[in-house]
């Protein structure tokens, strides 16, 4: 039996001119995206420039701001590692050997891509929501090949986490007269600390490095458990990268309220 | 019963308009409910592609009020009753007529992926896998195919371009499930990257949102994925090993001729 070829249709999409028929409110998110990226931007900005009230002497409280606090004239006591033997100038942060890299480990995190792709870059805006750029080539292309990097910010940033760790610590153990005590600055540096280590060890970096990179979870038993509990964290990873940026924040700003005088420190023991 | 004002895109080969309708509602209907009782009483030429009513064909993908969804899963009672609900056809694929669009894209790409590839060694019947093993690739078995994931995915949607060179979420996710296969012997991650268009994706998850299975499409699938390809290709600590012999890469090529 002889077939007859079916008209194709014309190869065309529906000719919709609306770059979008939702109804709902899209544009709040990436609003408050972007109002709750600059507004950290700008406070770190501030903060890591200022250069003054990162440390408390009393209580050994150092800002994370600050952490590992490395120009000669940093205060003493406040850096771990010692200082190198030069002042800082006014446009370098203290915590130069850090902060570049935690910039860089949130640059490329997979959350914060999203949001600033979307918010920021709008790329697209909103899902379903025409995005204004006339071309894309997404992350195929220098710079943004760089975001395949994250893993190695990742390893960094986790080597700064037991660093900011060491700084909550060993607060623990500067009480008023000495020895053990225990402040709200030490609860707040170590609920920043605890929040710092949720958010890193959520990364999606970390799920792949630990178990997530593997064919067989059956032949690894101990690394599957890993990815298991790091699953669990990664599913919040959105609400860590937020709710850090908001300790991290209140950590600094207690300390600097502190260190200028302005309040002093609610002790609860010693 | 109640009334609902309905604007649906009618038309062919892309030319079209928005045609206003007032019809009745039901308690408890979904919006390919009544676009059928269209079909019965205003518009018979009405075309709507449909299955199962069930929302487990993936046939009735249309975009609602904007929003990519089943229409056999999108109930009526969302909407006020002063809403007036826009029905448009799925924007990323060519339009048969009304609501129905050409969805061929989608099976073009997946012809194009190596498919399931076992160790020749292992014979029929000797194969055994571990619960852990098949509950992470279980999620992705969920999908319907109903392209709502590709649909709304901007790399192509638009940008159409950028069709030939990337598959969409739905068949990258294709790919992260048989990379994760413990039984498979295929490396697909170099053609993900080149042939497939992992490196579009720039993870806003919209794919996520809109997946009527709730299969966490970002998470679980492109960014697993894109670490893999980081380590196979961007990665110079891996680099430097399969160049001393350390991890010796053998890719493999796409399928050709599709």
């Amino acid at each position: 039996m002889t077939q007859v070829a079916q008209p194709r249709p014309a190869n065309k999409r529906a000719q919709i001119s609306a770059p979008t028929f939702r109804t709902d409110n899209w544009r709040l998110s990436p609003i408050l995206t972007v109002l709750g990226l600059a507004g950290f931007v700008g406070y770190a900005t501030f903060r890591s420039f200022q250069q003054d009230h990162y440390w408390v002497e009393l209580y050994h409280y150092l800002t994370p701001f600050y952490s590992p606090c490395l120009s000669a004239t940093c205060e003493p006591g406040s850096a771990v590692f010692g200082t190198l033997p030069w002042a800082f100038p006014w446009f370098m942060p203290f915590a130069a050997a850090t902060l570049p890299f935690l910039l860089l480990f949130r640059l490329t995190c997979y959350y914060y891509r999203k949001a600033y792709y979307r918010a920021i870059w709008q790329a697209p805006t909103a899902c379903a929501v025409r995005e204004p750029h006339r071309s894309y080539s997404g992350e195929t292309r220098f710079p943004l090949l760089g975001q395949n990097l994250h893993r190695y910010f990742f390893w960094i940033a986790g080597a700064i986490a037991v660093l900011n760790t060491y700084d909550a610590l060993v607060a623990l153990f500067h009480g008023h007269n000495g020895g053990f005590g225990i402040g709200l600055g030490n609860l707040i540096l170590l609920a920043n600390v605890v929040l710092l280590w949720c958010y890193t060890l959520s990364c999606h970096s970390c799920r792949h490095a630990f178990g997530g990179r593997l064919r067989s979870f059956s032949r690894h038993p101990v690394r599957y458990w890993m990815w298991t509990q790091i699953s669990r964290l990664n599913t919040r990873h959105m609400q860590f990268a937020w709710i850090t940026l908001g300790s991290l924040v209140l950590t600094d700003l207690y300390v600097a309220l502190l260190s200028s005088g302005v309040i002093t420190d609610l002790r609860f023991f010693n | 019963m109640s009334k609902a004002s309905f604007r649906i895109w009618r038309g062919d080969a892309g030319e079209g308009r928005l045609v206003d309708y007032t019809v009745e509602v039901n308690e408890g209907e979904v919006v390919l409910d009544v676009l059928h009782r269209l079909q019965a009483t205003q518009a018979p030429d009405l075309a709507v592609r449909w299955n199962c009513k069930a929302g487990k064909c993936g046939s009735c993908s249309v975009e609602i009020n904007g929003r990519p969804r089943l229409a056999c899963m999108t109930r009526m009672n969302l909407f006020g009753p002063d809403d007036v609900i826009t029905v448009t056809p799925i924007r990323t694929f060519p339009v048969i007529r009304d609501l129905v669009t050409d969805v061929s894209y989608n099976y073009t790409k997946a012809r194009q992926i190596p498919s399931f590839t076992p160790d020749p060694r292992v014979k029929p019947g000797e194969m055994r896998m571990r619960q852990v093993d098949v509950e992470r690739s279980q999620e992705f078995r969920k999908c319907i195919e109903c392209f709502l994931c590709n649909t709304v995915c901007h790399v192509i949607r638009d940008h159409e371009e950028n069709t030939e060179h990337f598959s969409g979420p739905r068949y990258l996710m294709r790919v992260a499930e048989l990379e994760m296969h413990p039984e498979d012997t295929a490396d697909r991650r170099m053609i993900a990257q080149d042939d497939f268009g992992l490196g579009y994706c720039n993870i806003t998850k919209c794919c996520t949102e809109v997946c009527p299975e709730h299969i966490k499409i970002t998470d679980n699938a492109l960014i697993p994925l894109k670490e893999r390809v980081a380590s196979r290709r961007y990665d110079p600590v891996v680099w430097l090993g399969s160049k001393i012999g350390r991890r010796p890469a053998k890719d493999t090529p796409k399928v050709p001729n599709t």
